[in-house]
C-alpha cells in the first residue's frame, strides 16, 4: 500500500484520466491549455488506493463506498444521475431497478454499485 | 401578570423568550427511552443480522434492512451485544481502553444499544468521551459566507477573511438558486486569497451541487440528509441507497462528502412513530455509517430547539454528537442554527463541543453578520468573533479560530474582492465596480453594499454554466490578471482530487496544499499528556489578542498631562497645631506616578482635598509615606504625625481613607476603594469630612457608590499602580514633610 496522503508521499504513482503525471498539472500547462478541468479528476485507480487505506483504517464501509466510487469514475454525469433519480423514492419499479443494475454491469462493470441497486429493488 | 417584581423582571429575560414543553413521548418529543423505542437485540445466522432491536427479517424496514446489511459488523455484533452497556459506557471515559477498541464494539451495537450505552454517560463524561473518540487528532471549524444581496465582491471579501482567521472549511448558499455558480466561485476565489487555505462547498439541490464540483466551483458537499424512520426518509425524497449511490457518485469526481442528520427531525415532519430522538438518531448515523460516508454533521442542526424545549435536550445533542464519533465517523457539530435568545444559555450550550474540540466545532459559524445568513442560522456570527478568540484564550483550548489584525483583515479583503472583479470582468460577467470593491472591504454587511443588476446577474450566471464555463477558467482568468498566487492556489486544491486524499475520514486541507486526515492525524487520546495538545507557535497565536497590550506599557508616569512639584524638606515630626489635617501620600504620588486610576492629575486631586480641608478653616500638611503602599497604613501613619489625630492617606491610583491616630492601621473613619468612582469632588468632600472629624463636628459620611463593573474594568490597571507604587517603598526611610506647588 502506497504512503498516506498520496499527493505528498506518492505523487509519482498518481496520473490525471487524460495519463498526465501528476508533477505535469502545473499553472502553465494549465494556461497553454494542457489541462483542462476534465483532467482535474480522480482515477479508478488512485480511489482503489485510498479504499486500500480505509481498510487499513478500518473503514471497511468506507472502503466500500471508494470501491464503488472507482466503479463510476466512467460513468457519464447523465446516467449517474438517471439511477440516483430512480432510486428516490417512489421513482422505479423493481423491474425498472434491476434493469439499472443489470446495464450499470454489464456497460461498466460496476458489481458493487449493481449490488447496492439490487439491494434497493429489494 | 406577576405580582412579584422580581418575576416580573425574569419573565422579560432572553432565557424566556426560548420554548420550553414536557416530554410527549407518543409523538417523538423525548430525548431519550420512549416507551415506543424498541429493547436492544440482536440475531446473527450464517453471518447475517437477522433480528435487529427485536424486528425479525421479514419486518425490516428499509432502514433496519440497510444498517443490518451494511452498518452491523456480524462477526462482532453477538459477543459486543452481549456486553452490559455500562460496561460499555465506562469503557468511553477510561484512558487505558484505546479509541479503536471502542470502534470496534460499536460496529457491532444496534441503534437501541447505542442509546442504551450513552444515557449511562452525565454530561462531563459525554465530554471526555468526545475528546477520545474524535477521529482527527486537530479539533477545527468550518464557516458559513453567504449575503442578502448576493454580492460576489462581498462573497470572496467574507470567505477570505474566514480562511484569514483559520476556518478550514467554507459553506455557501443561495437565495435565489440560479447564482449558485457565482456565489461557488466567489467564496472559492477568496477561500485561496490569503495565506491559508480551505474546502469550499455550495449547499443547493443535489444535480446542481454534484454539477458545481464537477466544474471545480466547489470541493465538498455536505447535504446529504438522513432520517431515523422510513417515512421520513420518504417525505425527504430519499432512501438510503440513493444517499449511498451519491456518495460515491460524488467520491468518483474526487469530491469530499459528508452527510447531514440530526435530532428532532422526524418529530418535526410527523413521522417519529412514537420513538425517542436519541434511538432515531442512532439510526440515522448508522445508515451514514452503512453508506460508507466519512462524516456527518449532527447536533440537531436546524431543529436544535426542539430538543432544547425539552428536558436533557442540550445533553441529548451531546449524546448525538459522540454516536457520530463512536461509529468512526467525521464530526461536524452543529453549533450553526439558532440555539436560544440568551447569551448564557447558547454559550454554555457550545462548550459542550468546545472544550473536548470536534473534528468542526460549528457545521457553519456565520463569519458575517447573522442578518445576511441565508441558512438562516448565526447561532454565533461575525460579531461574536473576539468572545470566541477571548474563550479560545481562557480555556487554551483550540476552537480552530486566531485572532486577526485589522490590517490584514482589510488587505485580504481587498485583494480577493479584487480578484474576483478581475475573473468577472475577463470572463465576460456583469462588471463589479472599484466602488463595490471598495465597499466589500469595508462592509459590516450587504447593506453597506451597492446593489447590483440581479436581471444581469442571474441571466450571465445561467449563460456561465450553458456555456460549461468551469474552474479551469477561473484559473486562467485569475492568472491574465496579475492573481497568478490566487490562481495557483486554487489549481493546487484541484489537484489534490486527482489524489483522492480529501476523501478520507475528517479531512481537511493545510496550507502547502497538505491534507490532514483521520489517517495521517489520528486521534489516540490516551489521557493527559495524550492527543492533540496545543504547540507552544499556536498556544502563542491563540494568545496573541490585539486588544491585549503589553503591561509594562501601562501606568507610564507622564500620563497626566501636566506634573506636581513636590519637594521633600526633610522627616516629618509628630505635629503640635490641632488645626492640623495631614495628608499622607504614598511613595510614588507625584513622583513614579503622576495620575489616579481613572487619570486625575496628583497635582489636582492633592489640591482638591487641601481645598476641602480649608473649606472648614483647618489646616492641610502633606507628608510622604516611604515605609508602606497599603492605603490603610499609609493613612495610619499620616494620623501619628498629626497634631489633631486626624489624617486622610492617599495612594497613588487614588484610593483613599481618612484615619485617627487612636485606630488599629486597617480599621478608619472612612474608606474609598473604588478609586474609579472618586472624582474631584469627592476628594473635596474628602477633605472637609477628615477636617470636621477634627473639630469634633458630626460628620455625614461621603456617599458610597456601587459600580459593580469597576474592579472587573479596573483591577489590571490596579495591580499595575499598585506595583509601581510598591517600588518605591523604601522600608527605612522616615515619612517626609513635602512643600508642593
Amino acid at each position: 500500500m502506497p504512503e498516506y496522503p498520496l499527493a505528498e508521499k506518492s505523487p509519482e504513482i498518481l496520473k490525471t484520466p487524460s495519463g498526465l503525471a501528476f508533477a505535469e498539472i502545473t499553472l502553465d500547462a494549465v494556461l497553454e491549455g494542457k489541462v483542462r478541468m476534465e483532467d482535474l479528476r480522480v482515477t479508478a485507480e488512485a480511489l482503489e488506493l485510498q479504499a486500500q487505506v480505509a481498510d487499513a483504517a478500518g473503514r471497511r464501509q468506507l472502503g466500500e463506498n471508494l470501491r464503488r466510487a472507482a466503479e463510476l469514475v466512467v460513468v457519464p454525469e447523465e446516467q449517474i444521475l438517471k439511477i440516483y433519480q430512480a432510486l428516490r423514492p417512489g421513482r422505479a419499479s423493481r423491474a425498472e431497478l434491476l434493469g439499472l443494475a443489470a446495464e450499470l454491469e454489464r456497460e461498466f462493470g460496476a458489481r458493487r454499485c449493481a449490488e447496492l441497486i439490487r439491494e434497493a429493488a429489494g | 401578570m406577576h405580582q412579584s417584581k422580581r418575576f416580573q423582571a425574569r419573565a422579560g429575560r432572553d432565557i424566556n423568550k426560548d420554548s420550553y414543553i414536557r416530554e410527549w413521548p407518543e409523538t417523538g418529543l423525548i430525548l431519550f427511552h420512549s416507551p415506543c423505542d424498541p429493547l436492544p437485540q440482536i440475531r446473527v445466522h450464517a453471518g447475517r443480522v437477522v433480528e435487529l432491536d427485536g424486528t425479525p427479517e421479514a419486518q425490516f424496514d428499509i432502514l433496519d434492512r440497510f444498517i443490518a446489511r451494511r452498518a452491523i459488523d456480524p462477526a462482532v455484533a453477538e459477543a459486543a451485544m452481549a456486553m452490559d452497556s455500562r460496561e460499555i459506557a465506562r469503557m468511553l471515559v477510561d484512558i487505558t481502553t484505546p479509541r479503536a477498541e471502542i470502534v470496534r464494539l460499536f460496529s457491532g451495537l444496534t441503534p437501541a444499544k447505542i442509546m442504551q450505552v450513552v444515557d449511562c454517560l452525565n454530561v462531563v463524561e459525554m465530554m471526555m468521551a468526545l475528546q477520545k473518540m474524535r477521529a482527527r487528532r486537530t479539533p477545527s471549524n468550518q464557516a458559513h459566507v453567504t449575503n442578502k444581496k448576493e454580492n460576489p465582491a462581498l462573497l470572496a471579501a467574507d470567505a477570505a477573511e474566514a480562511v484569514e482567521r483559520g476556518f478550514a472549511e467554507l459553506e455557501t448558499t443561495v437565495g435565489v438558486a440560479r447564482y449558485a455558480p457565482f456565489n461557488a466561485m466567489a467564496v472559492l476565489v477568496g477561500s485561496q486569497t490569503g495565506r491559508g487555505t480551505a474546502l469550499t462547498q455550495c449547499a443547493v439541490e443535489e444535480s446542481l451541487g454534484l454539477r458545481l464540483a464537477l466544474l471545480g466551483l466547489t470541493t465538498y458537499a455536505e447535504t446529504l440528509s438522513v432520517y431515523g424512520t422510513a417515512q421520513a426518509f420518504h417525505d425527504g425524497d430519499d432512501s438510503p441507497w440513493s444517499k449511498a449511490f451519491l456518495a460515491s457518485a460524488y467520491a468518483s469526481r474526487g469530491i469530499k462528502v459528508r452527510f447531514t442528520s440530526g435530532t428532532g427531525s422526524e418529530a418535526l415532519m410527523g413521522h417519529s412513530e412514537g420513538k425517542s430522538m436519541i434511538y432515531l438518531e442512532a439510526r440515522c448515523l448508522m445508515a451514514i455509517k452503512g453508506a460508507g460516508s466519512q462524516g456527518v454533521q449532527n447536533g440537531s442542526i436546524s431543529c436544535i430547539a426542539l430538543p432544547e424545549s425539552l428536558p436533557g435536550g442540550v445533553r441529548g445533542v451531546l449524546a448525538e454528537n459522540l454516536i457520530a464519533e463512536l461509529l468512526d465517523l467525521e464530526l461536524a457539530s452543529g453549533n450553526d442554527a439558532m440555539a436560544s435568545h440568551s447569551q448564557i444559555r447558547k454559550a454554555a450550550k457550545l462548550m459542550l463541543q468546545f472544550l473536548p474540540g470536534t473534528d468542526f466545532i460549528f457545521s457553519g459559524y456565520s463569519s458575517m453578520p447573522r442578518e445576511d445568513n441565508l441558512f438562516g442560522g448565526g447561532n454565533f456570527d461575525a460579531e461574536d468573533l473576539d468572545d470566541y478568540n477571548v474563550l479560545q484564550r481562557d480555556m487554551l483550548a483550540d476552537g480552530g479560530l486566531r485572532p486577526v489584525r485589522e490590517a490584514e483583515v482589510l488587505a485580504v479583503r481587498r485583494r480577493a474582492a479584487g480578484a474576483i472583479q478581475a475573473v468577472f470582468d475577463e470572463l465576460g460577467l456583469p462588471p463589479i465596480g472599484t466602488e463595490e470593491v471598495e465597499a466589500a472591504v469595508a462592509a459590516r454587511s450587504s447593506a453597506d453594499m451597492p446593489d447590483r443588476d440581479v436581471v444581469a446577474d442571474l441571466e450571465a450566471a445561467e449563460r456561465f454554466l450553458r456555456e460549461g464555463r468551469d474552474g479551469v477558467d477561473v484559473i486562467r482568468a485569475l492568472a491574465r490578471r496579475g492573481f497568478a498566487d490566487i490562481a495557483e492556489k486554487i489549481l493546487a486544491i484541484q489537484r489534490l482530487r486527482v489524489s483522492g486524499d480529501y476523501l478520507q475520514t475528517s479531512s481537511v486541507v493545510l496550507p502547502g496544499p497538505r491534507v490532514l486526515s483521520a489517517v495521517n492525524d489520528p486521534n489516540e487520546y490516551r489521557g493527559p499528556g495524550t492527543g492533540y495538545q496545543l504547540s507552544a507557535e499556536r498556544l502563542r497565536e491563540i494568545a496573541d489578542l490585539p486588544q491585549a497590550p503589553d503591561p509594562r506599557t501601562i501606568g507610564q508616569a507622564g500620563a497626566a498631562g501636566e506634573s506636581l512639584h513636590l519637594e521633600e524638606t526633610g522627616a516629618a515630626a509628630p505635629g503640635t497645631d490641632r488645626r492640623e489635617i495631614v495628608v499622607a501620600v504614598g511613595p510614588a504620588f507625584g513622583s513614579a506616578l503622576d495620575s489616579t486610576l481613572l487619570g486625575l492629575p496628583h497635582r489636582q486631586v492633592l489640591q482638591a482635598l487641601v481645598e476641602g480641608i480649608e473649606r472648614e478653616q483647618m489646616k492641610a500638611r502633606v507628608i510622604k509615606i516611604y515605609a508602606t503602599s497599603d492605603c490603610g497604613f499609609i493613612g495610619h501613619a499620616g494620623a501619628c504625625l498629626s497634631g489633631s489625630g486626624i489624617s486622610i492617606g492617599i495612594q497613588s491610583k487614588g484610593t483613599t481613607v481618612i484615619h485617627r491616630q487612636d485606630l488599629e492601621p486597617l480599621n478608619n473613619l472612612e474608606l474609598f476603594p473604588q478609586a474609579p468612582n472618586l472624582t474631584l469632588e469627592s476628594y473635596r468632600v474628602i477633605g472637609r469630612n477628615a477636617a470636621k472629624y477634627a473639630k469634633g463636628e458630626p460628620v455625614l459620611p461621603v456617599p458610597i457608590q456601587i459600580d459593580n463593573m469597576a474592579r472587573l474594568k479596573y483591577i489590571v490597571k490596579t495591580t499595575i499602580l499598585h506595583l509601581r507604587e510598591t517600588e518605591q517603598v523604601r522600608p527605612d526611610k522616615p515619612a517626609q514633610e513635602l512643600r508642593y506647588a
